[in-house]
């Protein structure tokens, strides 16, 4: 894999379907590697910093989210440009005051190494905190799905598991997923590419709005 | 995850991951037998070699004698003890 995305000799930020940039980073687990995830698929998100309210809400909706996530092979990365030892005081500190053990590692990114293979310092919000940033990196390393939430608001997890069940279904199934798309429901079904797939299309006994516009269920 | 605790003692994670290797050398396995996250097997299983309890031979790992000698009375080499700040 490569370690970042190069154009012109320059480095850019990561792209959608493109390897995740590689990393080796000291973590509330201790050394950390990208691959050690290979097999998986991986939330890596940041926050802006340690010891902050909305942060810590976050942490615990991620950590009440890690079941769920554990039964679709994901697993969770934070990050944040804090110490190891800011890091371990905080989890502690959040299990004493709200009962929540946070049980994924956490990124000690203080040189902002792997914060700036990710893009995930919005020099227009901070240059000394990261983002709400969030990547999902599927289990052969590629980027699969990016979002960024800015200082100011907490995300929502919910989001991020529909996010993990879409892409699985459209791995699973081949298909694509339609607006505010859940598990159960119809799926969209990639679109003819030929006018001759078309109109076969029209004969295939799907739900089918328009030639181009088909659904069914999986 | 030191597998090397500041009193020279090994942890007992990495305990728990050198007795299954013993048993196991494939990482997958030893991830199930212990009911790790497999993540955190293949970061204990390199700590575990730059220390000197494990061994890796291509895909596999194996525990060598000092993990066998730690495993009975404690580390006492010189693992991952960190500049203790």
């Amino acid at each position: 894999m490569d370690t970042i995305v190069q154009e012109n000799g320059k480095a850019t930020l990561p792209r959608l379907n493109q390897p995740a940039p590689l990393f080796e980073a000291e973590t509330t687990h201790g050394t950390l590697r990208l691959e050690d995830f290979q097999g998986s698929w991986v939330i890596l998100f940041s926050h802006p910093a340690d010891f902050t309210p909305v942060c810590t809400t976050e942490f615990i909706a991620f950590t009440e989210l890690a079941p769920e996530l554990k039964k679709r092979g994901v697993e969770l990365c934070g990050l944040s440009i804090d110490s190891t030892y800011s890091h371990i005081a905080w989890v502690r500190n959040i299990e004493k005051n709200f009962g929540v053990r946070v049980p994924f590692p956490i990124i000690a990114d203080l040189n902002k190494e792997v914060a700036s293979l990710y893009g995930m310092v919005m020099p227009g919000e901070s240059k000394t905190e990261t983002s709400r940033c969030v990547f999902v990196i599927d289990p052969k390393g590629i980027l699969r799905a990016m979002i960024y939430y800015p200082l100011t608001t907490g995300r929502n997890t919910q989001e991020i598991l529909r996010l993990i069940d879409a892409l699985q279904a459209t791995d699973k199934h081949g298909i694509a997923t339609p607006a505010n798309w859940k598990p159960g429901e119809k799926i969209i079904i990639p679109p003819p590419r030929t006018t001759e797939a078309a109109e076969e299309r029209m004969k295939a006994g799907y739900e089918t709005a328009d030639w181009y516009f088909s659904k069914r269920a999986i | 995850m030191p597998c090397v605790n500041a009193n020279g003692e090994i942890t007992e994670m990495a305990k728990r991951i050198l007795l299954a290797m013993v048993e196991s050398s494939s990482l997958d396995k030893v991830a199930e037998q212990t009911g790790t996250p497999l993540y955190r097997i293949r970061m204990a299983a390199r700590e575990l070699v730059e220390a000197g309890f494990a061994e890796q031979q291509a895909q596999s790992f194996v525990t060598t004698e000092a993990g066998l000698a730690a495993l009975s009375k404690g580390a006492t080499t010189s693992g991952s003890l960190g500049n203790g700040g």
